[in-house]
């Protein structure tokens, strides 16, 4: 049987979507897929070396439940969404979210973010980053970690022209 | 059942118990069995589906009290 293989392109770059691209990733070199993942735009924020500047915005997302990762559980049932008006006027609102979603992540036994990139590179997923928003940004290829490819659209197509799976984060 | 190798995955949530459990099978032979625990309720399905894409056969299932164990015998 041939390898499957697939391939990602992870545009975004907050705390929460760093998880999807490394989680499928990860999994999909151990179920045997060569994988690739294509960093682009925001998504280069999840291949810089320090990882401390990903943060979640509660901010316009309707979605996203702020709950407290301490306390008895009456407390951590709450939830605290507040109107975007004033999450938006309170200076540091994402630090103090961001701060939380990490107590809670470690809480409920889900991976760092750093902790899953590196499984994913132990497990040979290849990294590719965006040569045109390095640039774009500003960004030196010292800001990124060890063992990014760096290319273009062409090089994506590559590999993603012959995937299983192909997806956009 | 016999094992071979034990891998406490207790605690951990997706992907890292399936993560963890391909690392394991690594370290034994084929034919050898692997026990796996977990507290990830969502593993019972993922083992099911490693096993089928891998190759690996999963031998048994078990649930008492939130923990979940597997045997999974390597390929």
């Amino acid at each position: 049987m041939d390898t499957k293989k697939m391939a990602i392109i992870a545009t975004k770059g907050t705390l929460d979507w760093a998880y999807p691209p490394f989680i499928l990733a990860s999994t999909a070199a151990a179920l045997g897929y060569e994988t690739q993942i294509f960093f682009t735009f925001y998504g280069l924020q999840l291949v810089r070396k320090d990882t401390s500047g990903l943060k979640v915005s509660p901010l316009g997302n309707p979605g996203m439940p702020m709950k407290m990762p301490f306390g008895p559980k009456w407390f951590k049932d709450i939830n605290w969404n507040m109107p975007n008006a004033i999450q938006s006027l309170v200076p540091g609102y994402e630090t103090v979210a961001t701060t939380l979603m990490k107590q809670t992540i470690k809480n409920t036994g889900v991976a760092t973010i750093p902790e899953l990139r590196e499984l994913c590179q132990e497990a040979e997923v290849k990294f590719i980053a965006c040569q045109m928003t390095v640039e774009l940004f500003g960004f030196e290829h010292s800001d990124f970690i060890d063992g990014l490819e760096y290319g273009g659209a062409a090089t994506f197509f590559e590999f993603a022209g012959e995937t299983d799976i192909c997806l956009f984060i | 059942m016999n094992f071979d190798k034990e891998l406490d995955a207790r605690g951990l949530n997706c992907p890292l118990p399936i993560l963890r459990a391909k690392k394991a099978l690594a370290d034994v032979g084929s034919g050898q069995v692997l026990k796996i625990l977990s507290t990830d309720p969502g593993s019972v399905k993922d083992f099911a589906a490693f096993a089928k894409q891998t190759g690996n056969e999963l031998l048994s299932t078990a649930e008492a009290g939130g923990e979940f164990t597997f045997f999974m015998k390597k390929k």
